[in-house]
């Protein structure tokens, strides 16, 4: 198969990449079955040192830091995974519309866009979400218009290539309809670039989430997410305690493991030997 | 006078899907002495099934299930194979479709001349040898005294076909079988072997079966014509009265599917301005008119406006003024607007065969979705019809499952002309299709598309800077010179002199195997006074 083909040329750096992401995934679903805890149970005294009982020590409420740090990666990756991916959706669809259709299409899409892209995200999203409310379907909403914004801005630069293509222009000469051109002509030959980005923004939205989170606008208390446990555990850096570095730790190594294999796929996309 | 030949109640079965479906459903056939009979049908039809079941022979697969062939007085379905090898090539005799294809490579054409007789024992090869000159000068082939010295590939395809004529001849038998023996002939040879055919079977005063799919054809040889049509005979008469008074629907149709082959315009550019940008006008006046199963080339230099033309017949710009007739209605400008039946019959091929098809789809998937789209194709349907586009191309079925970048300009072609091809187009424009091809390559794609041409009557918008394409494919030429057309007619009126001024300089500037061409050529240029390059004209 193609796929494990690839996958068996891959260089060092993207195996380590994509070993850190699959720790990271299977934390996410067997969270219940590898935590001793449950994911809001105190159990002992607050921001206690790593000990044999709690492997990470405790968090400002007394819960266990491994187990809201496992469940954590259920929260946080789902949510961000779910978000890229409507993003994706939308701003592909989007800018392969205003590629292929051009003109009017094309002028009305991108200027919307335009305007969206001219507020800093953090605060669009700050002012959104404080309307809305902080729900979690709210959060997904938000973060994924704001992010396909840049997402059709790419997909809508490729598909331009593409779409002056003669096969286009023989498939449209067939009579095809915009949804074959898309799916069937445009898609397959935008699909290294995409992925390469899609690798990319995964990580922007779950950095995204976790300063929302911090910011105390993001998943919401008591439910386990990595930048919401920085922020709770953020005080005890003061009095010399650790525990605020495991959580940030975590965004750190998933967000390295990652881009490690976007820069392979970006490697892949470009087309250079070595 | 009893029949050479009598065939009666002839079912004839193949096998297709493990299971036996019939071919032939109960034919009467009677053929009298010196008498000339045409099976005429279209493809399918089983007139080629029928014509040879008249030596009691069958193609691999199929099988004579039931009837009788008396042929002189004796019974031969069921007769020992003793019997049936001494009348076949002695007494009756067959003549193939592909005379390329029938004769062995290897051998001479006399020692092939001379095989059925000698095998037969009617004569030794020297007296076959001097019998075979006299029927080579009686086919009016050229240096008959000779000619017979020759291997097969040494002389042309019309040869070759007469050739053939005259080994049928070799035992004096009392039928031939004319199984499309011109079919595969451009029209001036067609007649050449068509005359000999009909002059050699008077003389000897053989009988004849004649199959083909040319009503045309047959009407010149035969005394009677039956007409065929899934097995089942339609019509059957003598000829004059059949093409006359024709009594069955599809005997009338098979007429005036003829009749409309000869001077029918297929496509006319009526009166058209185009431009991009709504001030200069790319196109100016254009007039143009494409006959069915013809060939128009399309000539200028780059920046002539050859493919806005195009551009403008398949809809994708719009033209300010004029119109584009397609078979007497008129198009609508824009490509949107266009019914798919209207898509379908105008197909292109592309220049860059690279950049034609999607690198990212199978073969199989750029072949069959114009199958699926134009006409709803199930899976099972679509991959036969494939593969059999796939042969057309003199591709093998082994390209099915491949991705264009694993093959070669020229196949990439071939795989364009294909997806073209599965459209069943009645035009397609061909937009420099050989010119981002090496030369031995780029004369394969235009043989292949010749071939295409006589076999599928499709008309070809041939456009090209190239002249030497011009000359080996067109029989109309249209010169261009930005965006007006300066000359057009048929191709050898254009390519004798007088020449207009700019198709001068176009022909003049095809290159010769001569280093001092080039300064030959300008100062001659000079002399008379011409403009010495394009941008001067």
């Amino acid at each position: 198969m193609n796929f494990l083909r690839l996958l068996r040329q891959s260089p060092l750096s993207a195996r380590i990449g994509m070993a850190m992401v699959l720790i990271n995934i299977i934390a996410a679903i067997f969270a219940p079955i590898i935590c001793p805890y449950g994911e809001t149970e105190v159990v002992a005294d607050v921001w206690l040192t790593p000990n044999a009982d709690n492997l990470l020590g405790t968090d400002h409420l007394g819960r266990d830091l491994f187990t809201r740090l496992v469940y954590g990666a259920r929260n946080t990756i789902t949510i961000a995974f779910i978000t890229t991916m409507l993003s994706f959706i939308v701003g592909t669809i989007m800018g392969f519309f205003a590629a292929t259709l051009g003109g009017w299409t094309d002028l009305s899409i991108s200027r919307v866009v335009d305007i969206l892209m001219a507020f800093p995200t953090l605060i669009f999203a700050l002012m959104v979400l404080s309307v809305v409310g902080t729900g979690t379907a709210a959060l997904i909403v938000v973060i994924a218009l704001l992010d396909s914004t840049r997402v059709f801005r790419l997909s809508r630069a490729v598909a331009m290539d593409i779409a002056v293509m003669e096969f286009v222009e023989a498939a449209r000469l067939r009579g095809e309809r915009i949804w074959w051109l898309m799916r069937h002509e445009i898609l397959p030959n935008a699909m290294p670039p995409l992925v390469a980005e899609f690798g990319l923004r995964f990580c922007f939205v779950f950095l995204f989430i976790a300063s929302l989170s911090f910011l105390g606008l993001g998943i919401q208390p008591p439910t386990a997410d990595w930048g919401g446990m920085v922020r709770e555990n953020a005080g005890a850096i003061t009095f010399g305690i650790m525990t605020p570095l495991f959580p940030a730790g975590a965004i750190a190594f998933l967000t390295v493991g990652v881009n490690l294999i976007v820069d392979w796929f970006l490697h892949i996309a470009s087309g250079l030997k070595d | 006078m009893e029949p050479l030949l009598k065939m009666r109640q002839i079912y004839i079965e193949g096998m297709s899907d493990e299971e036996w479906s019939p071919i032939i459903k109960g034919i009467d056939l009677t053929l009298a002495r010196g008498e000339v009979l045409g099976l005429i049908g279209e493809s399918g039809a089983g007139k080629s099934t029928l014509g040879i079941a008249s030596m009691a022979f069958t193609r691999q697969g199929c099988r004579i299930s039931s009837g009788s062939i008396v042929f002189d007085g004796k019974e031969l379905f069921g007769a020992p194979k003793e019997v049936l090898r001494k009348i076949r090539g002695n007494r009756i005799a067959y003549v193939a479709q592909s005379a390329a294809a029938s004769f062995n490579p290897a051998h001479r054409l006399i020692k092939q001349y001379a095989e059925a007789p000698v095998q037969h024992g009617i004569m030794s090869f020297e007296e076959a040898a001097t019998e075979a000159k006299e029927i080579y000068k009686r086919l009016l082939l050229p240096d008959p005294d000779h000619i017979g010295y020759r291997y097969p590939h040494q002389v042309s395809g019309g040869q070759l076909q007469r050739a053939m004529v005259a080994m049928a001849m070799a035992c004096r038998p009392d039928l031939i079988i004319f199984d499309e023996p011109t079919t595969a002939l451009d029209v001036t040879t067609q007649i050449e072997v068509l005359a000999a055919i009909k002059r050699i079977v008077r003389l000897f005063n053989t009988a004849a079966i004649y199959i083909t799919h040319d009503l045309a054809v047959v009407a010149q040889i035969a005394d009677r014509i039956m007409v065929l049509r899934y097995g089942d005979l339609v019509e059957e008469n003598n000829t004059r009265e059949l093409i006359a008074n024709p009594k069955e629907d599809y005997t009338r149709r098979l007429l005036s599917v003829r009749t409309l082959k000869e001077d029918n315009v297929i496509l006319e550019v009526d009166n058209v301005t185009a431009s991009y940008t709504g001030k200069t006008n790319v196109l100016e006046d254009i007039d143009l008119k494409i006959k069915r199963g013809r060939t128009v080339a399309l000539v200028g230099e780059s920046g002539s406006g050859k493919s806005t033309l195009a551009r403008v017949i398949t809809g994708l710009l719009p033209p300010s003024k004029g119109s584009v007739i397609y078979n007497g209605n008129e198009l609508t400008r824009e490509l949107k607007t266009r019914s798919k039946e209207q898509l379908r019959v105008m197909q292109m091929i592309y220049q860059m065969p690279d950049t034609a098809l999607n690198p990212k789809q199978r073969v199989s998937k750029i072949i069959g979705r114009p199958l699926q789209f134009y006409f709803g194709m199930n899976e099972k349907k679509r991959e036969q019809r494939v593969l059999e586009l796939l042969e057309k191309t003199e591709l093998s079925e082994k390209y099915y499952d491949r991705y264009p970048p694993e093959l070669s300009g020229g196949e990439k072609q071939r795989i364009c002309i294909a997806r073209a091809l599965a459209a069943e187009p009645d035009l397609i424009i061909c937009d420099e299709v050989t010119s981002a091809l090496d030369q031995l390559v780029a004369e394969g794609i235009l043989k292949l598309l010749q071939d295409l041409q006589n076999e599928l009557r499709v008309s070809y918008l041939f456009i090209t800077h190239d002249l030497a394409t011009v000359k080996a494919i067109s029989d109309e030429i249209v010169v261009m010179l930005q965006g007006r057309i300066v000359e057009q007619g048929v191709k050898k009126e254009i390519l004798t002199p007088p020449h207009h001024d700019y198709t001068d300089l176009l022909l003049s500037s095809v290159p010769e195997m001569d280093p001092d061409w080039l300064d030959r050529l300008l100062k001659e240029r000079k002399e008379k006074g011409k403009p010495s390059t394009i941008m001067d004209a």
